[in-house]
């Protein structure tokens, strides 16, 4: 294969928006959670359980963790694609980025449906 | 005046070293270019470019005391002593102050630098209303001497495929001109994870610019206009 500089991807705009998206997403769920707490925050186990099976926090707390592990995989593959440049290693990273994503997203919707 | 200066002759040197300068200053010497043009006069070993000596030409770009500058209108009573002078980051170094440039400018020329409009020419010229031609003032003024493209990191560890902020500066100048139709094509060649998404929006281009433009608000507006495209 001919080793020249190839760019024209064209993609870029839906991830680019996507993080700013999923910032608000999670800047919005931190405050109302921080404003929740500071007014009454469970003492023990059975409280946050039962805090955290109310439904509409259950939802809200659901669309978080969606945008966290969105907004994580938009940052960790720009990190990768600034600094590492082998291509084969690139790919490699970002496939074990996204397995490890998507398997830490799963298991906390997992937690939060059992709570 | 006491100077630091990052000397390399890639002919001779291994690496580049730092040489200390006192250099006598007349009176005139108002600007930093004017003491380079003293330590010239007692070391011809040492180049640089300059050319306008007034800030339009975008020749002797340099960092100065750790930021990218232009020589020329930086003034002797603002920079402190000794004044450390390097080539611009980022950039293969030909000879001391003097730094290839060719990456740059490949990404300015990737952009198409210039009007596009295939609709037969009117008897004169190409008419804008003033509130048209309002939106391309802080962009056409880049005289591409390339201090925002060096400082920003991005463009230092993907210098072959990010167009960097000054590329970006003028993308958007022509695509905010009303007389250009190629603004599709424009969108098109820089919606790309490499030649505009790299901007993380740090700012240092608008840090450093000697003509106080603002490449990290046109990037935004490229990608505002994208949106208005898509969404």
């Amino acid at each position: 294969m001919v080793n020249r500089v190839i760019v024209g991807a064209h993609y870029g705009l839906r991830d680019w928006l996507a993080q700013r998206v999923t910032a608000v997403v999670m800047a919005v769920y931190t405050l109302i959670v921080i404003a929740l707490l500071l007014a009454d925050a469970p003492t023990d186990f059975a409280g946050w359980k039962a805090w955290f099976a109310q439904g509409w926090l259950r939802f809200a707390t659901f669309l978080f963790i969606i945008s966290l592990v969105y907004h994580a995989w938009v940052g960790v593959r720009d990190v990768l694609m600034d600094y590492i440049k082998p291509v084969g290693t690139r790919l490699l990273l970002q496939v074990l980025v996204i397995l490890a994503l998507v398997g830490y997203g799963g298991w906390a919707l997992q937690i939060l449906w059992r709570a | 005046m006491r100077l630091r200066i990052q000397r390399y002759d890639p002919d001779q040197d291994v690496k580049p070293y730092f040489k200390d300068y006192d250099v006598q200053l007349e009176p005139t010497d108002q600007m930093l270019l004017d003491a380079l043009v003293r330590v010239k006069e007692a070391d011809d070993s040492f180049s640089f470019r300059r050319s306008c000596r007034e800030g339009v030409c975008g020749s002797d770009a340099m960092t100065i005391n750790g930021k990218n500058g232009l020589a020329c209108i930086t003034r002797i009573a603002d920079v402190k002593e000794p004044v450390e002078l390097r080539p611009l980051p980022g950039l293969p170094i030909i000879r001391d102050l003097i730094v290839d440039m060719t990456q740059f400018f490949n990404q300015y020329h990737s952009i198409k630098p210039y009007l596009i409009n295939n609709a037969p020419a009117p008897d004169k010229e190409r008419l804008q209303s003033p509130e048209d031609r309002e939106e391309l003032n802080g962009l056409y003024e880049c005289i591409l001497c390339a201090c925002c493209s060096t400082a920003c990191p991005s463009f230092w560890w993907n210098p072959d495929k990010f167009v960097g902020p000054a590329g970006l500066l003028h993308a958007y100048r022509f695509i905010a001109d009303t007389r250009d139709e190629a603004t599709n094509e424009r969108l098109d060649n820089l919606e790309d994870p490499y030649r505009l998404f790299r901007c993380h929006t740090i700012m240092n281009c608008v840090d450093v610019c000697p003509k106080g433009l603002n490449p990290t608000k046109a990037i935004g507006k490229i990608k505002e206009i994208m949106v208005k495209r898509a969404v």
